[in-house]
């Protein structure tokens, strides 16, 4: 039986349940900035339907976390109220969506590390994870499809959208190490059989990208020095400007309801 | 507790090709598959590139008879699988889709089509992407 | 000579059998004859139509990014989400009748074709997103209801299906009105300056007064009008004017007074300069709206090329030129 209650042991809990949310919550976000701004109509659609698909599984995971913290902060007094520093996600997602190649090969890059993830997660000795994990499993097989789609058209698609691929690949892959890196909170929850091994998804997340790289004609970069931090709340600049617009109404008005 | 949707989302994946065995990540190897129709390409060059046509089909329980939805413009198949998934199939109560390149599709002619009617009667629309000759792609 | 008399005899009678048809209340199909002015009276209703659908997910995509509540945040990616598949709905319906997406897109972008006004206003704070739902979508709502009865076929299998998602959005703003007259002072404040800010726009969205309409009884012989605009507009007082007093707000308009005699709210006058105004391309947001879907569409440009090429590298059959 799991135990969700608050104490001392399920502080390392809670760090992880901000880990999920946040990653989804802040690359929901940013792909919704996509809205009424898409290549074409149909894309405008699809990519909505994954922002909201991650923006549901975060409020999934930080209403949980909340309940493990014990101090009554709901899924929102979570998203709206903490400061920069205090964001668990990995840099990969903070970052601007820049074009829509910089935008898919981002997407792809984490897709296909959240397909294992919650493959992983789905058998969860922590009960109300695994359940939140399969449903997101269900989920993350259609956005890696789409993904990995895109990028294979990008890449073998025309010279300049090759060009915008391969160089949103160069920008992005030094923001790829940080998801694979475990440290003790990892260990300690992989231990308990609670959390995913991110160290046995790093050769399956491989595998995926070079193959669907190799069949879109673009070249894995290499020898490139990773950068890490946002699991510590070491985040780029960008995220506290995403979240000053992400906040604003919300700080402007405490204890409202909306 | 948030919904990831305000309306119900299909919980059970799509019949067919959507579906892969269990942990093979569906990385899309839809163009070594074999046998894909042939689709017409947009009508237009740099700039005013549009995707083709395609006619969306939905299934709404196992059973029943798959009924036309509407359409939507994709560059291929599996795209306008996708499309078809977003668009017409994201508030749920479809189990299977298909998608038909609108090009590909005859239709009876219809009864109160007069007789100064053009030839390429047999088509579904009076779409001129069925009587334009594809152009020229640019750039690879 | 002859036959060209004999066409114009043809003509008129083919005429006179599709007045009867519609006069029957039959459903006219892609295929089947019809007068050319009645072909591009439907394109031009139902791509005006598309283009507000897609014109319309901007101001309300304004505030995606500072919707205060996962949950609200949530509902309007979906809601802006809607309104990008209606004008998919309605385009593709619209080109079964002989005109390419690309085309109606380039005559939005050029300025040529028109989309209703009320999507010229700014969103100015959270509230608006709560007016836009209840207002614009509720006057959407009395004007859409009919149309899922035209006489087009593939007009009207659209607007079946536009209805039916249409009604989560007119209830989804409410809600957030409702919740906001509700709350502090300060989000009661914004709720009634979205309110006053939004009212006369919306009632401008039923188009000029029916004397000024020159278009409308020849779209209602042809069952794809089926009230006039200010019985619609009425229609749309009626039922607003209750729920603005049932959540404690005041319309701002100090001529609306119940008629005792005919049951309906009898209202002040409209301004018509300013709707004109709007109409003519000098609202407050004419320009950034149009400059927004053009940058949008020229930025997309390169994407659909490669869409395009990767799809002809990977035909497995040659295509059949057409005829």
């Amino acid at each position: 039986m799991t135990d969700n209650t608050p104490s001392a042991g399920n502080s390392d809990l809670f760090e992880y349940l901000l880990r999920l949310g946040d990653d989804r919550l802040v690359l929901g976000h940013r792909l919704s900035e996509w809205c009424g701004h898409g290549p074409i109509l149909e894309e405008d659609i699809a990519l909505a339907n994954i922002s909201l698909d991650l923006i549901g599984q975060a409020t999934l995971y930080l209403h949980l976390a909340g309940q493990v913290e014990g101090k009554g902060r709901s899924e929102d007094a979570l998203a709206y109220f903490r400061d920069a520093v205090e964001f668990r996600n990995v840099q990969l997602v903070e970052l601007p969506i820049g074009d829509f190649a910089f935008t898919i090969v981002r997407q792809f890059l984490f897709d296909a590390f959240s397909f294992h993830q919650l493959e992983q997660l789905g058998k969860s000795a922590n009960s109300e994870m695994a359940g939140i994990a399969a449903k997101g499993y269900k989920e993350v097989r259609y956005q890696l499809r789409h993904s990995s789609e895109w990028v294979q058209r990008l890449g073998d698609g025309t010279e300049e959208s090759h060009g915008r691929a391969q160089k949103a690949l160069d920008d992005l892959w030094r923001f790829t190490g940080e998801m694979f890196h475990a440290d003790e909170i990892d260990e300690r929850l992989i231990a308990g059989r609670i959390a995913a091994d991110v160290r046995e998804i790093e050769p399956e997340w491989n595998a995926v990208v070079s193959d669907v790289l190799r069949r879109a004609t673009l070249t894995m970069p290499e020898g490139i020095h990773m950068m890490e931090g946002g699991r510590r709340g070491r985040h780029t600049e960008y995220l506290g400007h995403m979240l000053s617009e992400m906040q604003i109404v919300a700080r402007s008005h405490p204890g409202a309801e909306w | 507790m948030a919904r990831s949707k305000e309306a119900n989302r299909p919980d059970s994946a799509l019949g067919g090709r959507a579906d892969g065995p269990a942990s093979a990540p569906p990385v899309g190897s839809a163009h070594e598959d074999t046998g894909r129709p042939a689709t017409e390409s947009g009508t237009g060059g740099a700039g005013a590139s549009q995707w083709p046509l395609w006619e969306v089909f939905t299934q709404e329980a196992q059973g029943a008879p798959h009924e036309h939805a509407g359409s939507l413009h994709a560059a291929d198949a599996e795209m306008a699988l996708q499309n078809a998934r977003d668009v017409y199939a994201r508030r749920g109560g479809v189990v299977s889709l298909w998608v038909v390149p609108s090009v590909a599709i005859t239709a009876s002619p219809s009864d109160e089509a007069g007789p100064f009617f053009d030839p390429g009667a047999d088509k579904i629309y009076r779409h001129p992407q069925f009587y334009k000759v594809p152009r020229g792609l640019k750039g690879f | 000579m002859e036959k060209e008399r004999q066409q114009g005899v043809d003509e008129s009678a083919l005429n006179a059998a599709f007045e009867a048809r519609i006069a029957r209340g039959e459903t006219i199909e892609p295929k089947d004859w019809m007068p050319e002015r009645y072909r591009t009276q439907l394109i031009r209703m139902m791509s005006q139509h598309a283009h507000s659908e897609i014109v319309g997910m901007l101001p309300e995509g304004n505030w995606i990014t500072r919707a205060p509540s996962l949950r609200r945040k949530m509902t309007l990616i979906a809601k802006v989400q809607d309104e990008a598949g209606h004008g998919l709905y309605i385009y593709c319906g619209t080109e079964t009748l002989g005109v390419d997406r690309t085309e109606l897109v380039d005559q939005l972008l050029s300025g040529k074709a028109k989309y209703s006004s009320i999507f010229n206003y700014p969103t100015l704070t959270w509230a608006d997103m709560g007016t836009i739902g209840w207002f614009v979508d509720g006057a959407a709502i009395v004007n859409q209801t009919v149309l899922a009865k035209a006489s087009y076929g593939p007009y009207a299998r659209a607007m079946v299906r536009i209805c039916k998602e249409e009604n989560f959005h007119k209830k989804q703003g409410y809600e957030i009105i409702a919740t906001l007259a509700r709350g502090t002072p300060a989000q009661k404040a914004m709720a009634q300056d979205a309110v006053n800010r939004w009212w006369w726009p919306s009632l401008m969205m039923f188009g000029p007064s029916d004397k000024d309409s020159p278009n409308t009884a020849e779209l209602m012989r042809w069952r794809v009008k089926r009230k006039t605009n200010d019985e619609l507009r009425q229609r749309f007082v009626d039922l607003t004017v209750p729920q603005a007093e049932a959540v404690g707000l005041t319309l701002p308009d100090p001529d609306l007074k119940l008629n005792e005699t005919t049951g309906h709210w009898d209202f002040g006058p409209i301004d018509w300069d300013e709707f004109w105004t709007v109409v003519k391309g000098n609202g407050p947001c004419n320009r950034e709206r149009l400059q927004a879907r053009r940058d949008a569409h020229e930025a997309g440009a390169w994407v659909r090329e490669a869409a395009e090429a990767y799809a002809a590298k990977h035909k497995q059959v040659p295509t059949a030129s057409a005829a």
